[in-house]
């Protein structure tokens, strides 16, 4: 028969546990709110940055273009920008990114390709250290610790095209978590570079209306690195609200469990409460009885 | 029909203003342009300066920006800046002693990254040149 002390001292060890849980789902529930926030108020500035160029790739698309847009003409060495949290306990969250990195990783291996990768976030580096150690040319965190500043993303950014144009890698692709809803997220691969062009919105006919101040190359030269750090921007946006929003679902169902928990070892406590006054009272009774 | 252009600025972070305005004036790298209704579609980089916001005649509104793009249409003009300050707030000073602060970084380390550092502190400096000039004004 389980002893009381130890039930009692279980109780209470999950109560807590259940305490510090709740908490946290509270706290994540908040910073979700306000990562949400960030993420919508950063859209304007990729749509209408998307929306230039397409404007101008659609002009450029005969003449070639630069680099960025148009790739070094083989795909060889392939980047791959990996984002997950800093920190663990959201769920299925890190993992499942980590799982989508390893297929992709072995899928390029498998075409003979050579692979880099530059891990966002610990977590990420922490679990592919072990099978993929070598390839990781670069691990970054305490970027989405606080408010996520652009010019810190910028500075990846910068990195990234350096690596870029010393010819370290041909196709550079992120890999984030792209926010669904709290309960949902979505393992997305984009690639950043060369830029995938977003389909242009605007009519054909007006495309070739425009003037250009330089030209169009010195505005593309200038505005596809800016583009670059604009959509690690807003990956980065994405992928911590994925976080938040991932961590709350995991914290909630977590605390659930422990309330479930709770009462079935209270069911268990009960009972054995009441079968030991039981016995006590039998042995009371036989003993008088026997006199 | 009281004629106005719809005016956005958008820094990374957030949409700052998007308002109907009579006319605005903003600093693209060959010089500054002003963007009245009916303009001819155009995309412009940007050089680091103000944009003078006017509402039925007077300027309502400045801002100094950084490292920007602007797309002019016939019925919007849409700015694009990494970096955006409302004139008040621009302190020219500061960023000086950052130079100074990196300059000092710059001597420091290794050579990778002193070369970095360098090329940013030659673009920071055409920044607290345009600042220098706003507040002469």
């Amino acid at each position: 028969m389980p002893n009381l002390k130890d039930l009692k001292v279980r109780i209470n060890s999950v109560k807590s546990t259940q305490k510090i849980t709740s908490a946290m789902k509270m706290v994540a529930a908040a910073k979700l709110r306000r990562a949400q926030e960030y993420a919508e108020e950063a859209r304007p500035y990729s749509a209408r940055m998307d929306r230039m160029i397409a404007t101008l790739a659609g002009k450029m698309n005969d003449v070639g273009g630069p680099k960025l847009l148009a790739g070094t003409g083989k795909s060889d060495s392939h980047l791959l920008v990996v984002m997950t949290a800093d920190r663990g306990l959201c769920g299925g969250f890190n993992s499942s990114i980590v799982r989508a990195t390893r297929k992709r990783i072995a899928q390029l291996k498998n075409d003979g390709k050579q692979v880099k990768l530059v891990c966002v976030g610990r977590k990420g580096s922490d679990q592919l250290q072990r099978e993929a150690g070598e390839l990781i040319t670069e691990s970054l965190e305490g970027i989405t610790r606080g408010k996520i500043e652009f010019s810190a993303v910028a500075d990846i950014g910068a990195r990234l095209i350096n690596m870029f144009e010393a010819g370290d890698f041909d196709v550079c692709t992120m890999i984030y978590n792209k926010f669904q809803s709290a309960m949902t997220q979505i393992v997305t691969e984009q690639q950043i570079i060369p830029a995938s062009i977003p389909e242009s919105e605007s009519d054909e006919d007006t495309v070739g209306m425009y003037e250009y101040e330089p030209d169009e190359s010195a505005i593309l030269a200038e505005l596809l690195p800016k583009n670059v750090s604009t959509q690690l921007f807003s990956a980065l946006l994405e992928n911590t609200a994925s976080e938040h929003g991932a961590r709350m679902t995991a914290m909630d169902s977590a605390t659930r469990n422990a309330g479930e928990m709770i009462d079935k070892l209270t069911l268990t406590y009960n009972r054995t409460r009441q079968a030991f006054i039981t016995k006590e009272l039998i042995e009371i009774i036989s003993g008088a009885e026997a006199l | 029909m009281a004629e106005t252009t719809l005016f956005e600025l958008v820094s990374p972070e957030r949409l700052i203003i998007s308002k109907d305005v009579s006319m605005v004036v903003v600093p693209g790298s060959e010089g500054l342009f002003g963007v009245l209704p009916r303009h001819t579609s155009m995309l412009s980089a940007l050089a680091p300066g103000v944009v003078d916001i006017y509402e039925e005649g007077v300027i309502t509104e400045q801002l100094f920006v950084v490292n920007g793009f602007a797309e002019v249409t016939g019925d919007r003009c849409t700015v694009l800046a990494e970096d955006v300050i409302p004139i008040e707030d621009l302190n020219p000073d500061e960023l000086e002693e950052k130079i100074e602060q990196m300059r000092v970084d710059a001597q420091n380390t290794s050579e990778e990254t002193s070369i970095r550092l360098n090329a940013l502190i030659a673009q920071k400096e055409v920044v607290l040149q345009a600042m220098r000039i706003v507040r002469l004004k």
